[in-house]
């Protein structure tokens, strides 16, 4: 095998293995939009929206019909030059905050986003008692004899 | 002064804390796979914020013989209608027909075939029998985006003035028309 073609097997390698990452579920070429900076968009926002039929996707992942619907009107609003929050919030007005996969800050929504916070504090308080207590406390009582006797027994060889 | 007993049984519960977490876990599981199983767990039903919320700006198709409507027909109400999302493709909604059929003297009833070819929506209403008195076509399902559909049936309840007063993503059982919707009805058909 000649280097040239080794080379080309190993292009055509990284290029299979770099494939996954490029194919979104974008069924149809036609409906990405001609704009590559507006096309960028319309994706980054299609992440942040919850298929609503098989709703752990985006709709950018999903090949469901509605998330292909959705996908479309978020191009069409992008291209309209809306910005990301005015499409979010059409989004968010018809189908609610289950939309968001990324749920805003809000006071509903306060314990959740302050939970990682809230649960590091916890930990450290923990383990803080934790030592605590053990560096307070007594130490063990010396051996008996019986307990001596049974130590040098186990230690002999 | 904590003894070494003490210790143990300390030990012992700390033990035992993640297999009850698991349990709690277990226990919610099952119950919301059973609360599917008999239909009072429903996770496509999603809580879209429309209720109490005027109609939204919709075109729809004609499916001809039946008249249209639009968004002007719906906000002009003076009587409550019943706006119901339907497909000759789903099965649900095959299977909520006749439930609609035994309503349709109780209640106006307007009808929206989503994503549907008007020929297979007109064989459809002709098999199963057709509680509508109007009817439009969604065949891209752009006004099912526009109300916050996720799926067929979905159903909605209009006031008058337009205003949405009910919503479910779930089939109509003669349970939901008795206890919850003919009153709600009732109640707006007398201010």
């Amino acid at each position: 095998m000649t280097i040239r073609r080794k080379l080309a097997a190993l292009v055509a390698g990284l290029l299979l293995m770099a494939t996954p990452v490029l194919v979104l579920a974008v069924d149809d070429p036609s409906e990405m939009l001609p704009n590559p900076q507006q096309e960028a968009r319309a994706q980054a926002i299609g992440a942040q929206l919850r298929c609503l039929v098989c709703q752990n996707e985006s709709i950018e992942d999903s090949s469901a019909g509605l998330a292909r619907d959705l996908r479309r009107v978020v191009r069409e609003h992008v291209a309209k030059g809306e910005n990301n929050q005015q499409v979010m919030d059409w989004m968010v007005s018809r189908y609610g905050n289950f939309i968001r996969l990324k749920p805003a800050f809000s006071l509903g929504t306060l314990l959740l986003w302050a939970m990682p916070v809230l649960a590091l504090l916890m930990g450290i308080g923990t383990a803080f008692l934790f030592y605590r207590r053990r560096a307070a406390a007594p130490p063990p009582p010396p051996l008996t004899e019986d307990e001596k006797a049974r130590l040098a027994r186990l230690t002999k060889d | 002064m904590t003894t070494p007993s003490d210790n143990l049984t300390r030990r012992r519960l700390l033990m035992a804390l993640p297999l009850a977490g698991a349990g709690v876990a277990g226990v919610a599981f099952w119950k919301m796979l059973d609360g599917m199983q008999h239909g009072s767990f429903n996770p496509h039903d999603i809580n879209a914020p429309v209720l109490d919320r005027p109609v939204p700006d919709f075109t729809l198709a004609p499916l001809p013989p039946a008249e249209g409507f639009t968004t002007q027909d719906l906000q002009q109400l003076t009587k409550p209608v019943l706006v119901n999302f339907f497909a000759s493709w789903c099965i649900p909604c095959l299977a909520e027909m006749p439930t609609l059929m035994t309503l349709k003297d109780k209640l106006t009833m307007w009808g929206i075939a989503y994503k549907d070819k008007p020929d297979n929506a007109a064989s459809f209403l002709h098999h199963s029998g057709n509680p509508f008195t109007r009817l439009g076509d969604d065949h891209t399902g752009r006004a099912g985006i526009e109300w916050g559909i996720s799926g067929v049936p979905e159903t909605f309840l209009v006031g008058p003035g337009g205003i949405i007063r009910w919503h479910t993503a779930a089939p109509l059982t003669d349970e939901t028309i008795n206890k919850f919707l003919l009153p709600l009805v009732q109640r707006l058909q007398t201010p």
